[in-house]
């Protein structure tokens, strides 16, 4: 054990010392962000950064002052006094007057942010443990966003890519010049929804809904980063955000788009598809869905999450096995996917599941054997 | 002063028993005192290595060391120890030493509950330590427990947790109230409240937050017990509870408690600036309700921590406005220990060191809580590095350098020793810049986004949280320089006065360095 330590540790080490060019930009303040909210947001924060930096001035200044001036080596004789009435109603007011010019800008921020009305996008957020679900309403639109980052990336045997830990396989695409609503919940325990550069931050809290809202100005079309805030479980870490703005032509063709995708993907699992595509397939969804929880190698993590190498039910159970994967087992970690996958990425991490790592079933799941589950 | 001296001589046979016994059977103050230091200590060692099993993990990106399931338990677990088992239990061990020797009371009102008080806590601790060696693990839910995370989705050993809570919270209550009772009862003949030294003060309002808030924590963890076992569902909206009312409660606790641990640092730093100023405390009585004023305020405060939870609009402007009131009476008390320097004549010993450290850092910590006030602003600044960088900057230079100080400060009266001033001011440079080098860059990586309780981050934040573990190391490496210099004092060095400082005052400094067993057997006398 120890040795496994002192290897990871000199690895480490090695790896500081070749300096890596991944080591990004020393970042110092908050970002101003793009929407009028997150830019007031930064302008009141720098004026309440700028009032205590004043503050400490004086204050800090003075008692240095005392400290070079009023030491007993430099001869300093105590003086007794050890009250002033005046003195001491002076600074209970004028901090009671700063506080009041803090807070009436804070409070129309605050206004600001909490109006939600008019919205001309609706858009249903609900988190699990670990991803983000994302729900047009009224637009049949909707999909789960899973972090692409690979374990390799994350286990050190391979190279970080640039946006580690903060890419998805599906952005949360939204119209800019429209006011968007975010509606945020949650599926079990409590995440909490943050974009940054867009000033949203809000708890997904099983039972409520919460209510958040964004306008971004035509012309900042782009990708925005963000994470989950709120400690979720073990990949609390790993359930980012990323937003992507577009002009809201581009977001019309877009939602047309997913829905002509979803249409296509129902037709394709009724197709006939080959063991080979299956476990090609079937490799992809586990690593993008699965390994998080069941690791990398099916070799499960810790007590909470059991190995699917040599489980009964990956080996020997088709129908438990499919039943679990669509249905999930309540009062676990384990998830309802049917909801989350397609017919067809359903049936390829089941078929690799009952293939890989030993588990040499030769069986083959098709997306037809999981219609007919649903049923 | 002689009667003291005289008692002393006096009752020599009743010094303390030998041997284990002495320890496990002891109602005096001082021993029990000593215990509850030693445990602080003992767990601050503790919570310190899991903080820098933390920090090595968070050094660069990427998971090197630990497995993430494992980093959620060692940030609960460091959580918990550092503040139910190190700071709170610290104070405890200074009021239990400190308090009877400043109201000039033979010993504390209630002393075989002292005993209990005490001997409750190890059990506590142990308890929840060892969850670390079941097959579930240790709790993961972070320290502040959000349900369903602790609930429906937590791993069995909550049960213990809860259990510990539950243990640590008695501990507490009689604590709390065996310091109600010795300063409201014991008090030296002439000794008026508003004579009494401000840590006694500050220790005096502690405790009713402490007899306040603490059984509202056995209530939020009991439900818990019920939602898990019992079946309820306080806390589990699938069965019509509600899990912001978790939070509520929780906070309702936790925001005074987070005034537990900085009211008696308060107290201590306005025992030590006066002795080394050579100069009374400025505005003695604004202190007291400076005080008194943040103990109110503490209680409709509690859901500044909630700012993202979505309260309603007219909630969050009240619990803006209240939060932003509390930066009057701290102000005040910084402008007072201001003034007491001004025109002082100061000398520079290690305590005197840890408290003017205490006053900047902690006011750093001031600043950036009042910042986090402004509702508008922590939505960008909750549960990032931002918040992680202020507690810590009002925890560990804050409240552990009250603790720090107020060690060095008394160890001569304990030991009857003056302990190696050039190894104490040693080990205050250290910990300065370790402390510094830590937490400082904190704010920038949370500023920058970085959310806190992740195991592995994104690559803008590598610079910053690499400083920061280097600062950790050297911090949580100089306090072995406090162990050696406190076994060091024990076991000799110069003979320390009556008075131990040139400037000091207060019955304390009246009795034999070391303090005898035992103490104002006969009340003094206060003018």
């Amino acid at each position: 054990m120890f040795s496994r330590t002192w290897q990871r540790l000199s690895s480490v080490v090695l790896s500081l010392l070749s300096a890596p060019a991944v080591m990004a930009d020393w970042e110092l303040n908050m970002p101003r962000g793009i929407t009028e909210v997150s830019q007031s947001i930064y302008e009141l924060h720098m004026l309440i950064f700028w009032i205590c930096v004043w503050i400490g001035v004086v204050v800090f200044g003075v008692m240095f002052y005392s400290i070079f001036k009023h030491r007993k080596s430099k001869g300093a004789v105590a003086s007794k006094f050890h009250e002033s009435l005046g003195l001491e109603l002076l600074w209970t007011a004028v901090p009671t007057v700063i506080l009041i010019a803090m807070a009436v800008p804070a409070t129309s921020v605050l206004i600001q942010m909490y109006d939600t009305t008019n919205a001309d996008v609706d858009i249903k957020i609900t988190g699990h443990q670990w991803k983000w679900q994302y729900d047009y309403l009224g637009e049949d639109v909707g999909f789960f966003s899973n972090l692409t980052t690979s374990q390799d990336e994350i286990y050190n045997r391979a190279d970080k890519g640039e946006n580690y830990l903060l890419e998805v396989d599906k952005h949360v695409v939204v119209p800019t010049g429209q006011k968007i609503r975010f509606l945020i919940t949650s599926n079990d325990v409590i995440h909490a929804w943050w974009v940054p550069e867009i000033a949203v931050k809000k708890d997904a809290i099983p039972g409520y809904i919460n209510e958040s809202w964004a306008l971004i100005p035509e012309g900042q079309e782009g990708l925005y980063r963000g994470q989950c805030a709120e400690l979720c479980g073990v990949d609390h870490g790993f359930m980012p955000i990323v937003l992507e703005a577009v002009t809201a032509d581009q977001y019309q063709v877009w939602l047309d788009d997913q829905r002509a995708a979803k249409i296509a993907e129902a037709a394709a699992a009724l197709g006939d598809f080959t063991h080979d595509e299956l476990m090609t397939k079937g490799a992809d969804v586990y690593a993008r869905s699965c390994a998080a929880c069941h690791g990398g190698e099916g070799q499960g993590m810790g007590t909470v999450f059991p190995a699917l190498a040599g489980s009964s039910i990956a080996i020997n159970d088709m129908a438990g096995h499919i039943d679990l994967v669509l249905n999930g087992k309540p009062g676990t970690a384990m998830q309802a996917f049917s909801a989350q996958l397609s017919e067809v990425d359903m049936a390829a991490v089941i078929t690799f599941e009952r293939n890989a790592w030993g588990n040499d079933t030769g069986e083959t799941v098709t997306p037809k054997m999981i219609i007919d589950a649903k049923k | 002063m002689t009667t003291a001296t005289a008692n002393h001589d006096d009752h020599g046979h009743h010094g303390p028993a030998k041997g284990i016994m002495r320890w496990v059977f002891t109602t005096n103050h001082k021993d029990i005192g000593t215990m509850y230091l030693w445990f602080a200590f003992t767990m601050l060692f503790i919570g310190g290595t899991m903080a820098l099993i933390i920090r090595s993990e968070l050094f660069q990106p990427g998971m090197q060391l630990i497995e993430p399931e494992f980093f959620n338990q060692m940030t609960t677990m460091h959580g918990l120890i550092m503040v139910f088992g190190a700071i709170m239990p610290a104070f405890v061990g200074l009021a239990n030493w400190m308090v009877p020797l400043m109201v000039g009371a033979p010993d504390m009102a209630l002393p075989r509950m002292n005993n209990w008080s005490f001997w409750i806590l190890p059990f506590a601790f142990g308890m929840l330590l060892l969850t670390l060696f079941t097959e579930a693990g240790a709790p993961n839910f972070g320290w502040t427990f959000y349900a369903p995370l602790s609930t429906t989705y937590a791993p069995s050993s909550v049960t213990y947790f809860i259990f510990g809570v539950h243990m640590m919270g008695i501990s507490s209550i009689m604590g709390a109230i065996n310091i109600i009772a010795t300063i409201l009862n014991l008090r030296a003949p002439g000794m008026t409240l508003m004579k009494m030294p401000l840590f006694v003060w500050t220790w005096l309002i502690t405790a009713y937050l402490l007899i306040a808030v603490m059984p509202v924590l056995a209530g939020v963890v009991t439900m818990m017990l019920m939602d898990i076992h019992f079946g309820t569902s306080f806390f589990d909206a699938a069965g019509g509870g509600d899990p912001v009312l978790f939070q509520h409660v929780f906070w309702f606790f936790g925001h005074p408690e987070v005034y537990i641990m900085i009211l008696p640092a308060f107290g201590i730093v306005s025992q030590i600036i006066p002795t080394f100023a050579r100069k009374p405390l400025f505005g003695y009585a604004s202190m007291v309700y400076a005080t008194s004023s943040i103990a109110f305020l503490s209680f409709i405060v509690w859901a500044h921590h909630m700012f993202t939870v979505g309260l309603p609009l007219q909630t969050e402007l009240f619990f803006m406005y209240a939060t932003m009131l509390i930066a009057i009476p701290t102000g005040v008390k910084v402008f007072n220990w201001v003034s007491t320097m001004f025109r002082g004549s100061m000398t520079f010993e290690t305590p005197m060191l840890f408290a003017l450290a205490f006053v900047v850092l902690f006011t750093i910590g001031g600043f950036s809580g009042l910042m986090l006030a402004i509702a508008p602003a922590d939505f960008q600044y909750h549960d990032t590095y931002f918040v992680v960088a202020h507690f810590h900057y009002v925890l560990v230079p804050g409240a552990l350098f009250g603790i720090i100080a107020g060690v060095y400060y008394w160890l001569p009266k304990w030991t009857g020793h003056y302990y190696n001033e050039n190894l104490g001011k040693f080990h205050f440079w250290m910990s300065f810049i370790g402390v510094n080098v830590t937490f400082f860059p904190m704010h920038f990586i949370g500023l920058a986004g970085m959310p806190r309780r992740i195991p592995d981050y994104a690559l803008q934040f590598a610079d910053f949280n690499a400083i920061a573990t280097v600062g950790a190391f050297v911090f949580g490496f100089s306090q072995l320089i406090f162990l050696f210099l406190l076994i060091k004092t024990i076991r000799g060095g110069e003979k320390a006065t009556d008075q131990v400082w040139e400037g000091a005052e207060g019955l304390e400094w009246t009795i034999p360095s070391p303090a005898p067993y035992h103490t104002f057997a006969e009340p003094p006398h206060v003018k």
